[in-house]
């Protein structure tokens, strides 16, 4: 299995420039090609998280073997936290490309989508399986430099103008990012992770540690669109393509950049109370001022960004909880419980908010408005985008029976027990916010009874291919709950949770002492 | 020392620039001068005082060549800024072309 984590990397890869040179002359290549990778990464994945090892591994770029205990070359590493990862990474890439077949259609220049596609999922495998810092940087600007042409492929107005946003705040993201990894290097003279983490472990100067923190924070951060930084993130979310919509709010805002971050601070960083105060604080302000920005957007997929960056803070917060706990020195079972409520909702994030966006494209596929106030009696119309819309929007508000209920109250439960009240009732006070907020989107979209309106326009269900991605999600909002019984939890999410925490084990498996 | 306050110098100018003009080619301008300040300093972690090329041959003093590494990084962070600032000036001609103008306070169709 050690040998097949490059393919992660390089059958997308591979794919994007088979698809640019061959995809026009065939008919169909481009859709074909990429909806077989992502299902072939996605088997791959699988088959190693069912096979029950959970074993990292490692894999040496060029077959450098370390000189005398000192890493040289550049190591891929899957651990069970990047398995976790690449599951939502290639699942996700996968419904969204089944979708694309149809939804691209009324774009043209199908080929150059795909062939971005594939660049920008390759980038994000890579992200999560690097275990050198500069490396993860270059596979950083991969994704993001496709995800900047993703963003303006309809290359109206609106999109111009978001993805040139997205670019000049990306551009200071990646002069910030690359700052600090020239910081870290001057300092520990290694960009292996692992190594890092030795040498660091023992040092005593805290000042220039602490001073590339802040500046990892900032720049990951703006990747992420944490609070301060999230002002481009409802302008490039809401003028993609649909399907892009759905990589950008569940994977890359997550792989790029909150996974980045968990991983350094818990297995690079020692933790240390102040960072941890901070990463919480900001995850709260997201939380809070998201959900505000969001009540009062009438345009469809506006919404659902500034949504976005509102349950990121849930994400932020059950992590951050946990970071706070461990540098306390409190109960580890208890940081254990937090972090598993934060990996939860990142990953039931990534399916109902990408399904989420893919309703807002099947709305739009068939109405050619995102406007909340032009819509109205959809529910008799496209009864199938009714019904899954309605299953996200109370996952996402958290209502039982829905996976996004189960993730909130491991979070508020984890918040009481380390007697963070405030944030525990801020998490309901914002979940009830959220619900007000899809009510008014089921509502307005569905429920309003002028369905009399689309009598002659052909407003119908949307193609099979588009119903099928939904649906498929659907389902998944259903089947993530089982997540919370607690054998499933210990063989899928407990992995990926103890991963973080013992960091140790990490660094041993990299350096492969 | 002088040489890294220098270079944060610059890349607090090219901030500066960023967030200041209204032009978005003077925009992106900005943003090159805050790379290229960062592409500076990852040379000089690597530099030493009277350092030489990092070529292992015959009568050369390991002690005195500079780091390579830094360098190799500065090249394949050059090449990936090139991408970015393409992408970022075909995005720009494609404004122009859309708004015929250059002035950020008129290209503004997205609120809220």
């Amino acid at each position: 299995m050690d040998q097949a984590i490059p393919v992660f990397v390089i059958i997308p890869l591979a794919a994007s420039f088979l698809i640019s040179i061959v995809g026009g002359r065939i008919g169909g290549f481009g859709k074909t090609i990429s909806v077989l990778v992502f299902l072939s990464t996605l088997i791959i994945i699988l088959t190693y998280l069912i096979s029950g090892d959970h074993a990292s591994m490692v894999y040496k770029i060029g077959g450098w073997e370390p000189v005398g205990n000192i890493p040289i070359g550049i190591y891929l590493l899957l651990d069970p936290f990047s398995g976790f990862m690449l599951i939502i990474i290639n699942g996700m890439a996968f419904l969204s490309t089944v979708y694309s077949v149809n939804y691209i259609t009324k774009y043209t220049g199908e080929k150059y989508f795909y062939t971005l596609f594939c660049i920008m999922v390759a980038g994000l495998n890579g992200v999560v399986l690097s275990g050198d810092l500069f490396n993860l940087y270059v596979f950083l600007e991969i994704t993001v430099i496709a995800s900047y042409a993703l963003v303006a492929f309809g290359t109206e107005k609106e999109e111009l103008e978001a993805s040139f946003k997205y670019q000049v705040l990306g551009g200071m993201a990646t002069a910030l990012i690359l700052f600090s990894v020239g910081m870290i290097y001057w300092y520990t003279k290694t960009l292996n992770i692992a190594d890092i983490t030795k040498i660091l472990a023992s040092s005593n100067d805290r000042m220039l540690i602490q001073f590339s923190e802040l500046i990892l924070i900032a720049g990951f951060g703006l990747k992420a669109a944490i609070m301060p930084f999230h002002g481009w993130l409802p302008d490039a979310h809401s003028s993609a393509p649909s399907p892009i919509s759905a990589m950008l709010s569940g994977v890359v805002i997550k792989a790029a950049g909150l996974y980045v971050i968990f991983r350094l601070f818990f297995n690079m960083f020692a933790i240390t109370w102040e960072i941890s105060v901070l990463i919480t604080a900001i995850g709260t302000l997201s939380m809070v001022v998201g959900v505000f920005l969001a009540i009062g957007q009438w345009d469809l997929k506006r919404l659902l960004a500034y949504h976005s960056i509102s349950q990121m803070g849930y994400v932020i917060i059950g992590v951050g909880m946990g970071m706070m706990i461990i540098a306390n020195g409190g109960n580890i079972a208890l940081a254990s419980l937090a972090i598993t409520g934060g990996l939860f909702h990142l990953i039931n994030h990534a399916v109902f908010k990408g399904l989420l966006f893919l309703n807002a494209g099947a709305i739009e596929y068939r109405l050619g408005t995102r406007d909340l106030n032009q819509m109205g009696g959809l529910f008799e119309k496209m009864p199938l985008t009714s019904g899954t819309s309605l299953a996200a929007s109370m996952a996402i508000s958290g209502i039982p029976p829905f996976n996004g209920f189960f993730s909130k109250l491991v979070i508020i439960i984890a918040a009481i027990q380390a007697k963070f009240y405030l944030l525990a009732a801020l998490a309901v006070i914002v979940s009830i916010i959220t619900l007000a907020s899809f009510m008014k989107f089921q509502r307005y979209a569905f429920f309003n009874g002028t369905s009399q309106n689309y009598a002659k326009d052909g407003v119908r269900e949307v193609p099979f291919f588009m119903s099928f991605s939904m649906l498929v999600m659907a389902l998944l909002c259903l089947a993530l709950s089982l997540l919370m019984i607690p054998a499933i939890r210990e063989s899928f999410l407990q992995p990926a949770v103890d991963a973080l925490l013992g960091n140790n084990e990490y660094f041993i498996n990299l350096l492969n002492l | 020392m002088i040489v890294f306050i220098l270079c944060f110098i610059l890349f607090l100018v090219g901030l500066f620039g960023l967030l200041t003009s209204r032009n978005i080619i003077k925009i992106i301008i900005g943003l090159s001068f805050m790379e290229f300040s960062v592409y500076l300093f990852l040379v000089l972690i690597g530099y030493i005082e009277g350092g030489q090329a990092p070529i292992v041959v015959k009568g050369i003093d390991i002690q005195m060549i500079v780091d390579p590494l830094p360098q190799a990084m500065v090249l394949t962070a050059i090449v990936i800024g090139l991408a970015t600032k393409a992408m970022l000036l075909s995005t720009a001609i494609r404004i122009y072309k859309k708004f015929r103008s250059f002035d950020i306070r008129k290209i503004r169709s997205l609120k809220g």
